[in-house]
């Protein structure tokens, strides 16, 4: 095994090359492809899942519509739509990547607006209704304010699980971080330890770093009576681990 | 049936294609073969960890945190720059897939059989108290039989998404299934062979699911709904 060389001194020797962070297809080109790709997943994920859940929320229907997708998209493999996509009518290029990330985001944003909506306080529903409100009033004033805390929820959970994800769109050349370990494998583990070890740091420091901002994020739009009390698990059991990729 | 017609009218790049399964059954079944195996093994490893480790964080409170936190951690570190630490130190053979596995199905099954055996009613543990009963007769008479839907949930979930995580495996060469998937895309995008590799995929998630249920039913014969 001393053939190996100890691959964390490798990585950490790659780490401090200035030529690998600023060359082209370098650790910088690649962060950019990375947060550009995750967002604009991100981005179409709320677009999709968020009316949808505070709708089927407000209604009270689908429930099992919710349940239904999360554990759908936890049996889909993301190499298998990063794949299958470009070769539909999205074509290939960046869209396919996205649209394919996205699809994991959808499960805990929605799961979580459908849930924000559902556990807004029955009496607080009675007294805007009493007070006249209509139904988008009621959706737009009172529920929607106090699923804030669970929309925050699913978005960190969507976020750091599509950056996470990000990384696999390495293996149809989507570009992001993965791209570094992808490379590193190329050169067989010997020469390309270091890289490979340095990718896995990034990508993994990456989701962590996004992890504990979005966690911040989700506390600070939390009403201090409310932090406490309620459990980051009160969504639906499914949402709350769809497949890790 | 009408393969042959339907192959001899679609020459180009179809989506499925009997040929293509029936030229190529022996990699298919070594596929399914090498995804199954992973998938049992880590699955099997990972509860073997992950039940100590669960009655640990019931029985000493204080360690619950720990124990949820670290494996929330991995959990949240990407499959790839998992196996990307993993593979300079156990090389590229399916040891590092397997690996990589386990330590993801962890945290899905410590934190349902957690939960799980939370959801014990106190008053049954007290009443197995008061018959007498010590601390290991009551974890295997009470509250590990009681806590048998969690178990299951915790299951059911790292079962499934382990079976979807294989396929990263093809980053070292032992993706099971993700090996057609990822071989059909390198293939001038050999659409038959990736929609193979990926409908055999969701096929083995959801006959493992089913399979799991059905145990579920059969150990908890008092649930007449079943388990969840």
């Amino acid at each position: 095994m001393s053939a190996a060389a100890n691959p964390v001194h490798q990585a950490v020797l790659w780490l401090n090359d200035p030529l690998n962070w600023s060359n082209p297809g370098g650790i910088l080109d690649r962060l950019g492809e990375h947060l550009t790709i995750s967002a604009l997943a991100v981005a179409l994920g709320c677009l999709v899942a968020w009316p949808v859940g505070l709708w089927l929320g407000h209604t009270g229907r689908g429930g099992g519509l919710v349940v239904l997708v999360s554990n759908a998209t936890l049996a889909i493999p993301t190499l298998a739509l990063l794949t299958i996509l470009p070769l539909t009518f999205l074509g290939f290029g960046r869209t396919p990547v996205v649209v394919a990330l996205a699809v994991f985001a959808v499960p805990p944003l929605l799961a979580n607006a459908y849930t924000g909506v559902r556990q807004a306080d029955p009496e607080a529903r009675d007294a805007a209704r009493g007070m006249g409100l209509s139904g988008g009033q009621l959706l737009r004033r009172v529920e929607l304010p106090l699923a804030v805390p669970y929309l925050a929820a699913g978005f960190r959970t969507a976020a750091v699980q599509v950056i996470a994800t990000t990384a696999l769109a390495s293996f149809v050349n989507g570009g992001g971080l993965g791209e570094i370990i992808r490379t590193g494998f190329g050169l067989s583990i010997a020469a390309g330890g270091g890289q490979i070890v340095a990718g896995g740091v990034l990508v993994a420091g990456l989701a962590l770093l996004a992890e504990l901002l979005l966690g911040i994020v989700e506390r600070l739009v939390t009403p201090r009576p409310l932090r406490r009390g309620r459990q980051r698990a009160g969504r639906p059991r499914p949402a709350d681990a769809t497949g890790r990729a | 049936m009408s393969f042959r017609l339907s192959y001899r009218a679609d020459p180009g790049n179809p989506w499925f294609s009997w040929q293509y399964v029936r030229d190529n059954s022996d990699t298919i079944l070594a596929a399914v073969r090498e995804h199954a195996s992973l998938t049992g093994r880590a699955v099997l490893i990972a509860v073997l960890i992950a039940l100590p480790l669960s009655v640990l964080a019931y029985w000493v409170r204080p360690l619950a945190g720990p124990i949820l936190g670290v494996t929330g951690v991995i959990y949240t570190i990407p499959s790839l720059a998992l196996f990307a630490f993993i593979a300079p130190y156990l090389g590229t053979g399916a040891t590092t897939v397997l690996v990589g596995l386990v330590l993801y199905a962890l945290l899905l099954i410590v934190r349902n059989v957690v939960a799980g055996l939370n959801q014990v009613p106190p008053e049954v543990g007290e009443a197995a108290e008061g018959m007498g009963y010590g601390r290991w007769r009551r974890l295997f008479r009470i509250d590990l039989p009681l806590a048998i839907p969690g178990i299951l949930t915790g299951l059911r979930l790292a079962t499934v998404s382990t079976v979807a995580l294989v396929t990263v495996g093809v980053l070292v060469g032992h993706g099971g299934l993700g090996q057609l998937i990822f071989a059909g895309f390198q293939n001038n995008l050999y659409k038959a062979e990736i929609m193979t590799g990926t409908v055999l995929c969701v096929a083995l998630a959801v006959l493992l699911d089913l399979l799991l249920v059905l145990v579920g039913r059969l150990l908890t014969p008092w649930s007449a709904r079943g388990v969840r």
